[in-house]
């Protein structure tokens, strides 16, 4: 096919000509009206193409119908959605250049967050043909009694960066709206704009409504990659560690690649590692080049400055975490430097890809492990990336808490009978398998609260009138929801501000008013007493207190901050890359091209172990000071070991062993004992076989998860999306008095009062998913029944020994606080303090 | 997770850990991990913030918080009264959290309430979330009670200044001296090797004290915070931590380690 007037000629008159992938859509979608998936790596004109549909739709009379004055105004004709503003924002800006070069009558607007409200209420009565937006806009804009009007008339809805939405509470909330602008508007067609993915089936299931029996699909145009990428792993003379995550070893390779090239993005983990590598980088940075950093956390002016910076050329180096991230133009980079575990060969691939927009040249990519492990897993990786294998995660089923928020907007949008809202939810892909009984208990939730002690009907939120529809019970509920509305909690922030410390005559006085440098965890303050020295903005600072809600804090110029802030990356090692470690491990060809001092430790551990095949788990034992460890390197992830290794320890305490505690990273856990657990596996009286059972997950799983810390914070943000608590928004955070809520509490009252209540079980699902991985836990324990392979030793073993440096440095659990306590009391008893009047009189 | 850890979930307290004894402005108290405070004199079980009635006055104004929150306080408060059997239950203020809380008390829990009241005096000090007689249930309220050397109040009044608090010496409710107040739901922060642990606590300069809230939903306030600390005098204050089963008694310039 050929393109219509006047794109063919604005085409031709810059010397182009139409990729078949561009022309292929406007033939699907715009032609035979079919939803389409459209796969393609960066530079490959994607979102154009994504949009051409649309606009030849649109050229030849602008809007369809132009209304008469007078006349209700026509709808929105394409709704494009991001999941970054950001992102939005830049295509309004490369989208209106050929718009107004071809001279459409096509109006093109944005509508972040940052929209002011003139500029909503004429989106709303004067709808533009394309608005570009973002997921929590169209649910916002679906949850007000416009809705209709304003969707009635779409056409295209076309979903940037599919990839990225769908494996989260973000998608699933996007899932339900896009089924109700299917209500809206069942003509709509949909396309998906994605980077290349493991199960494009998954995607395509998404972009359209599922029937009850069976499945439907989008079409799927999929363009082969572009040059192959050139990775390598960090040439270093340096020792590397065998554990940790500073990467300090390889601060004068990073540096001389900068050096070596125009433009480096380098990319990290984690926020702290950020810090920690900007600071390292500038202390050695004796050609002063311009190095930048750049983090969520960073106040947004210092972001937007570095980012502008970066577009102009005008910086080396960029150190950043994933926040610069998605197809934003940040100039010409010639080199991505990524620092730390890769996690995952699709997440690698698609962080490289955005360093090069240009899709006929391989972008260049050098890889910096932290520590061995990670040799292995970057090797790992840079194999994947040769073969092109893909590892993104599976979308999971649809999550009940963004259900409950999005039946609590539809109620606000206008009445509705819970059996049509039932099957519009159900033809969402999430929630194709929901069942009805587990819907009527979320309608039940969302009245009021679903409680089985049935108290709060006089304070329901949504009633049912006497036609069987529910509508909202007052305005205030409305209200309640736009100010709750998305599936993003963060962390309770404070503002970092710089003071300045002065001394007077009642010594050290901190003074007010400097800069404001960005916000920081409220947890993560909470340790810190004042005097505490940590690195934020890539300054050493000083903690001085909290007062007002602001974290204030001078510079300090220490060496070493004293309080570290790494608490471990939030992405488990793929399980893609672990099989991918493990058979090389298995393998002593393959060491050849690890680095020598990899290879050497490798070697080691053969002669004084023995390396695992690639379908066994080895577990050691070995006697180490006056304890007896046991160590399984099972490379499932830090969350799924940490999982692993308290449901282990209970056992060992069941079996006699006499365990003390456990510490978890990312290929290995390690369990310490009083009894020597090595003898008692071969004498019989420890059966490893029932020690690994998968049927751990049962009751043992039940019992320790009541009290998991991690499933009170798994339940805190069920709590906040399904509208339970309130979100807490900045500047309105607790004053003086404190009269919030806390979810801990209320978790516990539930958890004793009603456990089966439907959020506890969407907590529970969801645990299982994410912070205790028990899904992945499930699958490794099936695939080593059977093979399990015990090598007492009489030492530690080369393998272990990363492992072994963790033990001390775990953050504190649920369990281990009265600890704490116990031992700051007991210092006292100690110490025998006779000068406290109400000091404790213990014997 | 560490060796102290995994025994300490195993270990049964001693119970002597499970309260400390104290002397407060002079009358022997103690401050028991139920989180009441018992005068053995005079047989008084004080208890503050109960906040019954979180649940739904939350859901009153559209949060459904679960209801389930004053029985977790009243099954709690029973546990209490049956281990120190007093003769005088004194609830210092908030016990409802808000005004119409006592009104619409289910039954359920408004006959609970009475079976404890039973057999024993009950006092209802005003507090700001509910500072009118609760409704359809017995007991003497007021704004202060008086007892042995103490003075019961919901609010702290401000420190006294060094000349006044020489004049009300021996004089118990004048000044601040035997104060016994609530309304501020103290939390102490011990830090040991890095890590901050918070919990409830009772806070004492061995003059004055701040009780812990009770409720079951309640959360709290750090001792350094500006409405707290100006109250003790910080070379004295000592905080009571209410741990799972037993009080850890730590002095206020120890919490940071």
């Amino acid at each position: 096919m050929r393109l219509p007037e006047p794109f063919a000629g604005w085409f031709a008159a810059r010397g182009w000509r139409p990729r078949p992938h561009q022309l292929g859509l406007v033939q699907s979608a715009a032609v035979e009206r079919r939803s389409m998936l459209l796969i393609a790596p960066t530079g490959a004109g994607k979102t154009l193409a994504g949009f051409l549909p649309a606009l030849t739709e649109l050229a030849p009379t602008g809007r369809r119908n132009r209304p008469e004055p007078g006349a209700a105004a026509t709808g929105v004709h394409t709704l494009y959605i991001s999941p970054l503003k950001a992102l939005a924002v830049d295509i309004e800006r490369n989208l209106a250049q050929p718009v107004a070069e071809m001279d459409l009558p096509v109006r093109i607007e944005t509508r972040t967050g940052d929209t002011p409200q003139h500029k909503r209420q004429r989106q709303r009565s004067a709808p533009p043909e394309i608005l570009l937006t973002t997921p929590e806009q169209v649910s916002l804009l679906l949850a007000n009694p416009h809705a209709e009007r304003m969707f009635s008339d779409l056409r295209y809805v076309i979903f940037d960066e599919l990839h990225s939405l769908v494996t989260s509470k973000r998608g699933h909330l996007l899932a339900l709206a896009l089924a109700r602008l299917r209500r809206l508007a069942p003509d709509l067609v949909t396309i998906g704009l994605s980077a290349t993915v493991a199960a494009p089936e998954d995607l395509r299931r998404w972009l359209v409504a599922q029937p009850r029996e069976g499945t439907a699909m989008a079409g799927l145009i999929e363009i082969a990659g572009g040059a192959k990428p050139d990775i390598s792993l960090l040439e270093a003379s340096e020792r590397i560690p065998w554990s940790g995550h500073s990467a300090r070893y390889a601060i004068p390779g990073i540096y001389a690649a900068i050096k070596a090239h125009r433009t480096a993005l380098i990319f990290v983990n984690t926020r702290s590692q950020a810090e920690r590598l900007f600071q390292d980088l500038w202390r050695i940075n004796d050609d002063n080049l311009p190095i930048a950093l750049h983090h969520g956390s960073l106040d947004a002016g210092q972001r937007r400055r570095v980012e502008a910076a970066m577009a102009r050329n005008e910086l080396r180096a960029v150190v950043a975490t994933s926040t610069l991230d998605l197809g934003i133009d940040w100039g010409d980079i010639d080199l991505v430097i990524h620092v730390g575990a890769p996690k995952g060969a699709s997440r690698l691939a698609q962080r490289i890809g955005r360093a090069n927009h240009r899709m006929d040249e391989p972008s260049k990519a050098i890889l910096v492990p932290s520590n061995r492990f990670e040799v292995l897993e970057c090797r790992a990786a840079i194999e994947a990336s040769r073969v092109g294998a893909q590892d993104t995660p599976p979308p999971l089923s649809g999550s009940l808490d963004v259900l409950a928020q999005h039946v609590l907007g539809m109620a606000c949008a206008a009445p509705f009978a819970a059996s049509d809202l039932y099957a519009e939810v159900i033809s969402a892909d999430p929630y194709a398998d929901l069942d009805e009984a587990t819907f009527e208990r979320i309608i039940a939730f969302v009245a009021t609260g679903g409680y089985a002690l049935r108290s709060y009907e006089r304070y329901a939120r949504i009633r049912q009138r006497p036609d069987g529809l529910w509508r909202v019970a007052n305005p205030q509920v409305a209200q309640q929801y736009r100010l709750n509305l998305g599936t993003i909690i963060e962390a309770p922030m404070l503002n970092v501000r710089l003071a300045s410390r002065k001394t007077g005559n009642a010594g050290p006085r901190v003074g007010r008013g400097g800069p404001v440098l960005g916000q920081v965890e409220e947890y993560f303050l909470e340790q810190l007493t004042a005097g505490d020295t940590f690195l934020f903005a890539g300054k050493i600072l000083r903690f001085e207190g909290i007062r007002e809600n602001e974290c204030l804090v001078s510079n300090a110029y220490n060496e070493d901050p004293k309080v570290p802030s790494y608490a471990g990356g939030k992405f488990p090692l793929s399980t893609y890359l672990a099989d991918r470690v493990r058979s090389m491990l298995a393998d002593p060809d393959s060491w050849q091209a690890l680095p020598d001092q990899v290879h050497e430790w490798l070697d080691l551990q053969k002669g004084a172990s023995m390396l695992p095949r690639r379908d066994e788990l080895l577990i050691e034992t070995f006697p180490e000071g006056k304890r007896h460890f046991l160590v399984a390197y099972p490379f499932e992830g830090r969350l799924a070991h940490q999982t692993l290794g308290m449901l282990l320890t209970r056992r060992l305490e069941r079996a006699g062993a006499r365990p003390l505690g456990f510490v978890a990273t990312e290929y290995s856990l390690a369990v310490w004992a009083i009894a020597d657990i090595g003898a008692m596996i071969g004498s019989g009286r420890l059966d490893l076989v029932d020690l690994f059972d998968e049927d751990m997950l049962g009751d043992d799983l039940d019992a320790w998860l009541a009290d998991s810390w991690m499933l009170k914070r798994t339940f805190r943000n069920c709590a906040v999306i399904s509208g339970l608590i309130e979100r807490r928004h900045p500047g309105k955070e607790k004053t003086g008095r404190q009269v919030t809520v806390s979810a801990d509490l209320i978790y516990d009252v539930l958890r004793s009062h009603e456990p089966d209540h439907i959020l506890l079980q969407a907590t529970r699902s969801d645990a299982a998913t994410g912070l205790l991985d028990i899904r992945r836990l499930g699958d490794m324990l099936k695939r080593i029944k059977g093979h399990l392979v015990h090598r007492p030793l009489s030492r530690v073993s080369p393998l272990a020994i990363p492992v072994m440096l963790e033990i001390g440095r775990e953050i504190v659990s649920g369990e281990a606080q009265d600890a704490i306590l116990a031992e700051a009391a007991d210092e006292l008893l100690a110490t025998a303090l006779g000068d406290q009047q109400t000091g404790p009189d213990e014997p | 997770m560490n060796q102290a850890t995994y025994r300490a979930a195993a270990r049964e307290p001693a119970d002597d850990m499970r309260q400390s004894e104290i002397e407060l402005n002079g009358t022997a108290a103690v401050c028991a991990c139920e989180g009441v405070l018992y005068l053995p004199g005079s047989q008084l079980l004080a208890v503050s913030d109960l906040h019954l009635e979180k649940g739904a006055a939350f859901a009153r104004r559209g949060l459904l918080l679960p209801p389930y929150d004053t029985a977790a306080t009243l099954s709690r408060l029973n546990a209490a009264i049956t281990r120190f059997q007093p003769k005088v239950v004194l609830s210092l203020g908030d016990s409802f959290h808000d005004r119409t809380g006592s009104a619409h008390l289910p039954d359920l829990y408004r006959t609970a309430l009475q079976a404890l009241q039973r057999g024993r005096d009950w006092i209802w000090i005003e507090g700001n979330h509910d500072p009118d007689p609760p409704v359809g249930l017995d007991g003497e309220c007021c704004r202060e009670f008086n007892v042995e050397t103490l003075v019961f109040r919901h609010e702290p009044l401000p420190r006294a200044t060094t000349s006044e608090a020489t004049m009300a010496a021996g004089t118990a409710g004048a000044g601040t001296a035997g104060e016994v107040a609530g309304h501020l739901h103290p939390v102490a922060r011990v830090v040991r090797r890095g890590k901050g642990v918070r919990r409830a606590c009772f806070a004492t300069d061995g003059k004055r004290m701040l009780m812990p809230a009770f409720g079951a939903t309640t959360g709290g306030l750090l001792l350094e915070h500006p409405a707290i600390r100006p109250l003790f005098d910080p070379a004295r204050l000592v905080a009571h931590l209410i741990g799972g089963q037993r009080i850890y008694s730590i002095p206020a310039r120890r919490l940071a380690g």
